[in-house]
């Protein structure tokens, strides 16, 4: 049986390797006298098209005691400027098809509009007059209004919700405190109530400025009037003044294992270990990323198989690289069922980590991992708006918006060896553990068996 | 001749004047600009040229001696194909007392095979880069397949493999009811999932399919038994209750060959159709409390049994929901969270399914406003019932009109809109029509549909918060009385 079946998986893996679909996504990038950067990307496959805008700015830049700044000021930015009163900035685009939204992180904000492609004036004429005309009709109402969404926000994605303050109660004790990465994006409730007028005005003057900011646009369009239209809408809008430097901290580590206990309104306990890793794109970044996938990424996966399909001591495990500028955090997170106690099974996901230092991945491991994350990629590809924020994406944090093929290559480069040199060199240093757990049961934090 | 049914439907969607957007004022001509270095009028927004007309491609339809019905879609900007086996039964086939037969049904698919056990399945899928799925919502259930074509005939056999040789074993089985029972434990800390719950099981009673969870009860969930997931399986699962859906970087002749080889041996079977009462009618408007004591929001759910996908009124019905809460300008979202702030989020939503499903408009809102949050919901509801400003009106329907490219953008996208044309039987040329069928939609008509089916005297309100802190101040509110539930919906002994 195991000849049949090593055959059958030869035959399988020189498929799956000589049948690897190339991955293109290529652009023209230049920048306006005022420091914008604009990149185009033509797809006339649908009539549609995508704008998407970054500003350089995120919760890393935010100063002490304004914990979740920027992600209000995203709100803010959609409440208007002068020649777009209360309301009309939604109005305008969905009365045009339009759909939009923004997101913010640590490292970046964007702001996203898909439309059918006649509408493309009209979103490049609304986000020049955020870019360049938003203080002139702001007032504290739009600033009141959009801090009580954003504490609702919070409410419900983090306050109301089982686990919810698990990442950023993890994220103080990684982090020093100081450190851009050491607080959530959506801020505390406290800072949220301290933000002011004052501080709109300051944030948009410091980082609201063309020279902080890269307007992507893909999709169905004329190249040359396009150049016009951008020349048009926001070539006037004043180059700001030079940007204050990013935060640059030293490389983060965790001094000794560190073990946390955090009671919620859960049924179940749940258990985080988190380790610093390797910031995005640096050359351990992808080799942990298949780590993540070996360890939890399907049904064969290392803890998913041991913990929950064969012992069924976990409702459910994860591991994942959380990949950031600066520096990134290793997660895997488990849930012991009922009548399992976290203890227990923080015992069964030590014994995988110690077998996959001791042995190793195999090829068949590696290779599930890299041809789910290209099919994955492909899947980028597959809308105009996917395709905008990944060019806008390339564009700060590798440099360059023409990155998806290098992007592709650093996964396809990757060897078991790289997996497991990663999973000694960042999995065996200190980490946090953080034990979830029903009220009054901090008694079952999880207080060692580390390695 | 093996096709019995060859037929090319072109779906051409041309933007005639009258879906133009019209803007307030003219202002520069988008389509010849001026010198580069002109500056803008910025004081009014740009002169939109005519939407893009949609070229959709055409479906074409083919079947199987067996009755196996196919809709191919070419679509070759990506090498990938998408893969949708509809089965023309889901939750609303669950016997009586066995809530979550089709869920667990579809989800055992992926557990094993005559030929493969659970991990080779998940195996296989991985290596291939390909993604399988199957599920069961209340009208149907589905095996889904999106695969690099690269990988196609190793990914379509194991695709059939799952969907015609289950072999449900008994132990994945068990592994899944004791998962099953642990996500309703988990249930208890979710206050948004209980508020789901409770709100279905107020509005249908437990006579009827719709008022128990699709992925079952305690009860119910100890209750099933292999037979039953056979029985499921081998009523339902036949080839003349299936289509197969496909659209992607294929060719039609060649993908109907492949797909004839590995479904063509598929067994016709006799498929019954469930019967069931109608849910009861309310006769006031009740505020149901349910206790989650430290939540510091309140998980609405307000609305009444809606209306069947089969309804004459479906355009009608999309347009005033648009405006009422189906969009982020809507009035919903508006006043509660753009004006008041009291929310993240508000919307409604009128879920139609085979039978009348439900209306529901809902939010999360900030404990202590869920009585002003109350008043506001309310005056909304009743509101849309007045005639609707003609703008208001105009930029609902644009919305829903000129949104329709982004529905069709990737094989994924055009898979899941062909759907409710297999479940609910439109007809050949709905997404041809689907303009002008909004477009005839007049304010008489949205002020019509919503008296007939929003009624603010026989609502039921669930409210999922802490009601040490709300209790008092919706009894104040005098908007109906306010019974306490449990959190599956029932009644608690004072």
């Amino acid at each position: 049986v195991n000849q049949v079946l090593l055959v059958a998986l030869c035959y399988l893996t020189t498929a799956a390797t000589s049948g690897a679909q190339a991955i293109r996504l290529t652009s023209e990038k230049y920048t306006l006298a005022n420091g914008l950067e604009v990149i185009l990307h033509e797809d006339r496959s649908v009539p549609m098209v995508a704008v998407n805008m970054y500003y350089k700015v995120g919760s890393g830049d935010e100063k002490p005691g304004r914990t979740g700044f920027a992600h209000l000021f995203e709100h803010v930015m959609f409440m208007g400027s002068q020649h777009v009163p209360v309301g009309m900035f939604d109005q305008l685009l969905e009365a045009a098809g339009a759909d939009n939204n923004g997101s913010t992180n640590e490292d970046r904000t964007d702001y996203n509009i898909q439309m059918p492609s006649n509408a493309l004036p009209l979103a490049l004429w609304l986000d020049a007059d955020r870019l360049g005309w938003l203080l002139p009709t702001m007032d504290q109402a739009k600033l009141d209004v959009q801090r009580d969404v954003v504490k609702n926000e919070r409410r419900q994605g983090v306050d109301n919700v089982p686990y919810g303050r698990a990442f950023e109660t993890i994220a103080a004790a990684v982090y020093p405190r100081g450190h851009p990465y050491s607080w959530p994006v959506i801020g505390s409730m406290e800072d949220l109530s301290a933000a002011s007028l004052d501080d709109v005005k300051d944030f948009f003057r410091t980082y609201y400025v063309p020279n902080n900011a890269a307007l992507v646009i893909a999709g169905d369009f004329n190249r040359d009037s396009v150049r016009v239209w951008v020349e048009r809408n926001f070539g006037e809008i004043p180059r700001g003044p030079t940007l204050p430097p990013r935060p640059q901290p030293a490389s983060v580590t965790v001094a000794r294992d560190t073990f946390l206990v955090l009671e919620d309104r859960v049924q179940l306990p749940r258990v985080y270990w988190t380790w610093p890793s390797a910031a995005l794109f640096q050359p351990d970044d992808a080799p942990l990323d298949v780590l993540a996938y070996v360890l939890a990424g399907d049904k064969n996966a290392r803890l998913y198989k041991r913990l929950v399909y064969d012992l069924q001591v976990a409702q459910d495990v994860n591991a994942f690289q959380a990949s950031n500028r600066l520096s990134s955090l290793f997660y895997i997170i488990a849930t012991p069922k009922p009548g399992q106690t976290p203890t227990s099974v923080a015992q069964l996901v030590n014994e995988e980590l110690t077998r996959l230092m001791r042995d190793g991945i195999t090829d068949r491991e590696l290779q599930r991992a890299k041809n789910t994350f290209r099919a994955r990629r492909i899947d980028q590809l597959s809308s105009v708006q996917g395709k905008a924020s990944l060019l806008n994406f390339y564009n700060y944090f590798a440099g360059t918006p023409n990155y998806a093929e290098e992007d592709a290559a650093r996964y396809d480069r990757v060897t078991r060896e790289d997996v497991h040199r990663v999973a000694h060199a960042y999995l065996e240093k200190p980490k946090v553990v953080l034990t979830v757990v029903p009220a009054g049961q901090a008694a079952m934090k999880v207080t060692g068996g580390a390695k | 001749v093996k096709q019995a049914i060859r037929a090319f439907i072109v779906l051409v969607l041309s933007a005639c004047a009258s879906t133009r957007v019209d803007p307030p004022a003219a202002s520069t001509p988008a389509s010849s600009p001026p010198r580069a270095t002109a500056a803008i009028d910025r004081s009014n927004p740009p002169q939109l040229g005519p939407p893009p007309s949609l070229q959709l491609p055409p479906i074409i339809r083919r079947e199987l001696p067996n009755g196996l019905k196919l809709l191919i879609v070419e679509h070759h900007e990506l090498p990938v194909a998408d893969f949708i086996l509809l089965l023309g039964t889901g939750g609303e086939g669950d016997p009586a007392g066995k809530a979550g037969v089709a869920t667990l049904t579809a989800q055992l698919l992926e557990e094993g095979t005559t030929t493969r056990n659970a991990l080779q399945i998940a195996d296989q899928a991985a290596f291939l880069g390909a993604q399988l799925g199957a599920s069961s919502s209340w009208d149907a259930s589905r095996v889904g397949l999106h695969t690099p074509t690269a990988q196609l005939d190793s990914a379509l056999a194991l695709f059939a493999d799952v969907a015609l040789r289950p072999s449900f074993p008994a132990t994945e089985l068990e592994r899944l009811r004791k998962e099953r029972l642990t996500s309703l434990l988990q249930v208890r800390d979710q206050p948004r999932a209980i508020a789901d719950r409770a709100y279905a099981s107020i509005l249908y009673g437990a006579s009827h399919p719709y008022g128990q969870p699709l992925s079952g009860t305690e009860a119910s969930t100890r209750a099933i038994t292999r037979t039953d997931v056979q029985q499921f399986y081998s009523t339902h699962f036949r080839p003349n209750n299936a289509t197969l859906i496909i659209v992607g970087d294929v060719r039609p002749d060649d993908i109907e060959r492949k797909v004839a080889s590995l479904f063509g041996g598929w067994q016709r079977g006799p498929v019954a159709r469930s019967e069931w009462k109608e849910p009861p009618a309310s006769s006031t408007t009740t505020i149901y409390l349910i206790d989650k004591p430290g939540a510091p929001q309140s998980s609405f759910r307000i609305g009444s049994v809606g209306v069947p996908r089969s309804t004459s009124d479906y355009f009608a019905l999309l347009v005033m929901n648009t405006i009422l809460g189906g969009s982020f300008t809507s009035r919903l979202n508006n006043n509660l969270r753009e004006t008041k702030g009291f929310t993240y989020g508000a919307r409604s939503r009128f879920d139609m399914r085979r039978a009348a499903g439900p209306f529901t408009a809902s939010a999360e809102i900030t404990a202590a406003k869920s009585d002003s949050a109350l008043i506001e919901f309310m005056k909304e509801l009743r509101a849309i019932q007045d005639t609707v400003p003609a703008a208001e009106l105009m930029k609902a329907k644009r919305l829903r009109q000129l949104e329709l490219p982004a529905l069709f953008e990737s094989t994924r996208d055009i898979a899941s809109q062909l759907v409710p044309i297999v479940l609910y039987d439109l007809p050949g040329d709905y997404y041809n029509t689907y303009v002008q069928q909004i477009e005839r939609v007049t304010q008489a008509d949205v002020q019509r549909v919503a008296r007939r089916y929003i009624n603010t005297g026989r609502l039921a309100v669930v409210i999922v918060g802490d009601r040490t802190l709300i209790e008092s101040s919706l009894k104040g509110l005098q908007m109906g009385g306010v019974e306490i539930r449990d959190i599956t919906g029932q009644p608690v002994r004072p």
